[in-house]
């Protein structure tokens, strides 16, 4: 049997000590699409971190394809994720680098294509993107769409079987922010990639996910499909996906202390 | 009373922190040059091979842009020493024996300094500021979720190219420095040119010459490991950062005096 690209088995993780995710299980199958929503704080970054390699947890661990990431050594780690593919929020491209270099890094570093195969392959990533011609600007350059855009080629480069992208459509225009849509759609389709895409934009959500995680405070607190969520009884995912404001419940005395810095 | 009490705890507490600090630092940079030479040998091994042509950018970074400055600042530090030598000399009616006075200060003691304060300048700031504005662009944490290591990408290419180009650079500074020495006490005192280096390869032994290499190899030791850790350290935003590259440049400078003292009292 095939291992599931990416398990996520009781994990709990956090800053000096203090926990922010909380016995977190997750599974994702192969061509899945899983969006990972919820509010401002409520961990997504953190569990992001985790699964991607750059957080250590506090407990449980994470397996991608059947192999656990946090057991094995720096180095073993290192050539699990070169099984992955990541796309930051702000692109995190190499400055110093061209669009064309930034794109054609994983494969150098991690291919023995010679150099005529790798820019032919730059350029069908960034073609798949629609960034065909901007193979020389640097990404000082680029707006921020575009910064994105490299960001998923950079990500694809080596047709792993599992990518991340961490709020794609935030910041950008409805346009280009429904050509990413497209795009992440595209990839499950024709390359046959699982996508973990983190984000709080509900109609980009909607319209990508095969399933929807929601992290509230650090726990998973729903796992389905759009059509369950929409059916969720959940008053906090009620009010996260219709916008409402929460109230909390108001304690003038505590309050008080807070204004005069005594607590 | 209690005010006192309280001043005293902070100030044990500060040097405490300090002392941990200091303590982490080093820890920090020895892990980081076994990290490099285990790349070194391994790296190809195991798919983290540390690319030449990395290397070689470093090189001309930190060695062959910082040759004209570094062939300026010694020639000036070989008249001045020349200058100095001849003026104090002739009061003992000895400044025919200024030669020896800079074959015995300029290999061993000022072009490694000179050289090493320069390239603290410009490759201890540099290198900080780079890996400080990678750290927060996320750059390195794209480069270990590509399965690029950034030792083998950043650092050790960083740690060598200094490593290889330190000692070329102090070679270049001792020459340059011995003959503007050489070219200024013929003009004045009339030494001819190869009475001053036969004076020079007299006195000059392997000793001092392990002296000129070993300081420029423990020089570029502490300045890339200071701008690199300096520059990992940074976290927060552009302020962080400026403070960080000024503070690698002051640190680079003080260690660099401080191992020359070290050394110049130990052996």
């Amino acid at each position: 049997m095939t291992p599931n690209p990416i398990t996520v088995s009781n994990l709990m993780g956090g800053y000096n000590g203090t926990p922010v995710i909380h016995g977190c299980n997750m599974r994702i199958a192969s061509g899945e699409i899983v969006v990972i929503m919820g509010g401002s704080g409520s961990g997504k970054s953190t569990f992001l971190r985790h699964l991607i390699g750059l957080k250590e947890p506090m407990q449980g661990d994470v397996e991608l394809f059947g192999e656990s990431l946090y057991g094995a050594s720096e180095l073993d780690r290192l050539k699990l994720l070169k099984r992955i593919g990541v796309a930051f929020q702000s692109g995190a491209l190499l400055s110093s680098l061209s669009v064309a270099e930034n794109v054609a890094l994983p494969l150098i570093e991690h291919s023995d294509l010679d150099r005529q195969t790798i820019d032919v392959i730059v350029r069908m990533k960034l073609d798949f993107v629609g960034l065909l011609g901007k193979e020389d600007l640097l990404p000082s350059e680029l707006s921020g769409g575009m910064l994105k855009r490299v960001a998923v080629a950079r990500a694809i480069a080596l047709d792993p079987k599992l990518t991340f992208m961490d709020e794609p459509s935030a910041g950008l225009d409805p346009v280009v922010a429904a050509a990413l849509d497209e795009l992440i759609i595209k990839l499950r389709d024709s390359l046959g990639m699982s996508v973990v895409v983190v984000t709080h934009e509900l109609e980009s959500a909607f319209k990508i996910a095969d399933r929807i995680v929601v992290l509230d405070r650090g726990y998973i607190i729903f796992s389905g499909t759009v059509a369950e969520i929409k059916a969720s009884t959940n008053q906090r995912i009620q009010n996260l996906i219709n916008r409402i404001a929460e109230e909390e419940e108001f304690d003038p005395e505590a309050h008080l202390r807070r204004l005069v810095g005594e607590a | 009373m209690t005010d006192r009490l309280d001043k005293m705890a902070q100030r044990v507490s500060d040097l405490g922190l300090a002392l941990i600090q200091g303590i982490a630092f080093i820890g920090h940079a020895a892990r980081l040059i076994a990290q490099s030479f285990h790349l070194l040998f391994r790296g190809p091994a195991i798919g983290q091979p540390i690319r030449l042509r990395h290397v070689v950018q470093e090189i001309i970074a930190a060695g062959i842009q910082s040759l004209p400055v570094v062939i300026l600042m010694a020639s000036t530090i070989g008249v001045m020493l020349s200058i100095q030598g001849i003026h104090s000399l002739r009061i003992f009616g000895a400044e025919t024996q200024v030669s020896f006075g800079l074959a015995l200060s300029i290999p061993r003691e000022f072009a490694p300094l000179i050289t090493g304060i320069i390239v603290a300048g410009r490759s201890g700031s540099q290198l900080a500021s780079r890996v400080g504005s990678m750290r927060l662009n996320g750059e390195i944490d794209a480069l270990t979720v590509m399965g690029i290591s950034p030792i083998r990408f950043i650092v050790a290419p960083a740690l060598f190219g200094l490593l290889i180009s330190l000692p070329i650079l102090v070679a270049v500074a001792t020459v340059a420095s011995l003959t503007a020495g050489q070219l200024y006490i013929e003009a004045t005192i009339g030494i001819a040119s190869q009475a001053f280096w036969a004076d020079v390869l007299s006195v000059v032994t392997l000793v001092d010459l392990a002296h000129c290499f070993g300081k420029a190899v423990l020089f570029a030791f502490l300045i890339a490991l200071i701008g690199i850790v300096m520059g990992l350290g940074v976290s927060g935003g552009a302020e962080v950062l400026g403070r960080a590259t000024t503070s690698s440049v002051v640190t680079c400078i003080g260690a660099i005096i401080a191992a020359d003292t070290a050394v110049a009292l130990l052996l």
